[in-house]
């Protein structure tokens, strides 16, 4: 792997802002740019006054022409590129951004996710990170000036046999050491966390334990996608929806811009922040990916009054539960077991979660579920993302995300950032590179990535 | 609902089916380099479109099948089992690499 340039630094344009500023909020005080009127800062105050004056509330994001050159175009946006182009903003000062995206804001995984958040994974990298975008979630309200609906209600991961168990207790000790809360707990605390679970003895798939999580939770996955484009706009970054890249031009082992649908972009940085058309987009530049696609089907059922305040998840039985502000149960399972690229929803995916849920709560039997979706995840032999430079210089990828995407998208984001900025990567996702594969240092992160193995 | 149609048993759900990949040139073991041979292991072919594949039809006759599959639509055809033209003419199949592939047996 070569460095993205001979002298380290990626951009020479990229001191031109060289101001770090930390939070939009902070930004809003002294605009940099006289080229737009920053956002109305949301507020109860704000909110209440609109209401009364009835006064139009700003554009969240501007639509612009497409410009002949950038210095970072980003290809995909959703969270991991709307968080890379706003933390390129907001830390580095790099703003000449265009995000590319084929359809629209978040129209990919990053809206189609069961949008759970956690850290406690298996390998010490893993955790590290994941804990990393945790904290970031934790401040993201306050940072971006938009209500994520962030929610620690807590995470169980159930174990319904000794092998199992053997794993929840591992990765205990792996949270632990790295200081994430995390631990093993019996029925009875499983019982006062989620009375409505069969925790019985008698059932088909015995309870034997869970890993607690308490940091774990949900979040409105719309919202934090529309908080980052909304931020990275103000920042001056250009989000272009309706524009999809159909080549990565390549000049010797650089790269030198993306061919689009409403034409020609030259850029020194390209990033691949694409989920399911990952590999796709990286074949255009040349760079082949060990990723298979495969499709990921989610439910939601009507809502009712809450009764289940954390997570649940089990993977034994291929499901995890969670019950949105709504009311409604949101579902999710393990990928199709083949690779494909169609979003369509299968009968046999119902049957079989709604046999799995059953088996966990069988008192919900007559909810009705509202609707199923798919998704697309790219899943890679380790179950770990490729992060970080290829071999084409300038050309970086923050790909192969497979079940576990989203919770990432605020670390991914800072990193990839970091990593444009200062052409150096960031220890914190150094063990994920590209070339990992060829070396063989594989992280092994299917104990705790994702259920249905 | 995938219907895979096993030239043994007849159509069949897929979810009788292992997927077992599509075919790729196993690499002479004794005198590979290392990189090579994890490229083998690890890349696969991710096409979106027509590919051709193997399958173990565990719950049948368990027998491994080609199948001629688009992974844009999931629409299938059968595929040659020696490996000569496929079935079906509208589309190319995978690469040069898998359709000379002889993928069943």
């Amino acid at each position: 792997m070569r460095n993205l340039a001979p002298d380290g630094s990626l951009l020479e344009g990229a001191k031109r802002l060289s101001r770090s500023v930390n939070t939009l909020g902070k930004t809003l005080d002294q605009p940099r740019t006289g080229r737009r009127v920053l956002p109305a800062r949301y507020s109860a105050f704000d909110l209440v006054r609109r209401g009364l004056t009835s006064s139009p509330w700003p554009r969240t994001w501007h639509d612009h022409d497409l410009e002949s050159s950038y210095d970072v175009v980003i290809i995909g946006a959703g969270v991991h590129g709307l968080a890379t182009a706003y933390y390129l903003a907001a830390n580095h000062g790099i703003t000449r951004i265009a995000v590319l995206d084929k359809a629209y804001i978040g129209g990919g995984g990053s809206g189609r996710n069961t949008a759970i958040i956690r850290s406690n994974y298996l390998t010490p990298e893993g955790v590290a990170f994941y804990d990393r975008s945790v904290k970031l979630y934790e401040d993201l309200a306050i940072d971006l000036n938009f209500n994520v609906m962030f929610e620690q209600r807590g995470h169980l991961t159930l174990a319904h046999n000794d092998s199992s168990l053997r794993t929840m207790r591992w990765r205990a000790e792996v949270n632990k050491l790295q200081g994430v809360d995390s631990e093993v707990i019996g029925p009875a605390e499983i019982r006062q966390l989620v009375p409505y679970m069969d925790v019985s003895t008698g059932a088909r798939y015995p309870i034997l334990g869970a890993l607690y999580h308490p940091p774990g939770g949900t979040v409105r996955h719309d919202a934090v996608n529309w908080a980052y484009a909304r931020a990275a706009d103000a920042l001056g970054a250009q989000i272009h929806q309706n524009t999809e890249v159909l080549d990565v031009e390549v000049r010797g082992d650089r790269v030198t811009g993306v061919v689009t649908n409403r034409g020609n972009v030259s850029a020194p940085v390209v990033v691949n922040c694409t989920a399911g058309w990952a590999s796709l987009v990286s074949a255009m530049a040349g760079v082949a990916l060990p990723i298979t696609t495969h499709p990921l089907q989610a439910a939601v059922t009507e809502p009712v009054k809450v009764f289940l305040e954390t997570v649940v998840v089990s993977g034994t039985l291929h499901v995890y539960v969670s019950q949105t502000d709504r009311g409604e149960l949101v579902f999710g399972a393990s990928v199709d077991p083949y690779p494909s690229y169609s979003t369509r929803g299968s009968l046999e995916f119902t049957e079989e979660l709604a046999g799995h849920v059953l088996e966990l709560m069988p008192s919900i039997a007559k909810l009705r579920l509202l609707r199923q979706w798919a998704g697309l995840c790219d899943m890679t032999p380790d179950y770990s993302p490729i992060m970080g430079v290829t071999p084409v210089a300038g050309f970086l990828v923050d790909v192969g995300w497979g079940t576990y995407g989203y919770k990432a998208g605020p670390v991914s984001g800072e990193s990839m950032a970091e990593l444009v900025a200062t052409g150096k990567t960031p220890e914190l996702i150094a063990s994920f590179d590209l070339a990992r594969f060829a070396e063989g240092r594989l992280v092994g992160e299917k104990g705790a990535a994702a259920v249905g193995h | 609902m995938l219907i895979l149609d096993c030239p043994h048993c007849g159509p069949r759900n897929s979810s009788e089916f292992r997927h077992a990949g599509t075919s790729r040139e196993r690499p002479d073991a004794t005198s590979v380099t290392a990189e090579k041979w994890r490229d083998y292991l690890y890349t696969q072919q991710n096409a979106a479109g027509w590919v051709r594949e193997n399958w173990y039809h565990a719950m049948g006759c368990r027998r491994y099948i080609a199948i001629e599959r688009d992974t844009v639509t999931n629409r299938t055809r059968p595929s040659d089992a020696r490996g000569a033209t496929p079935r079906g003419t509208d589309a190319t199949v995978g690469t040069s690499a898998d359709s000379n592939q002889e993928t069943a047996t």
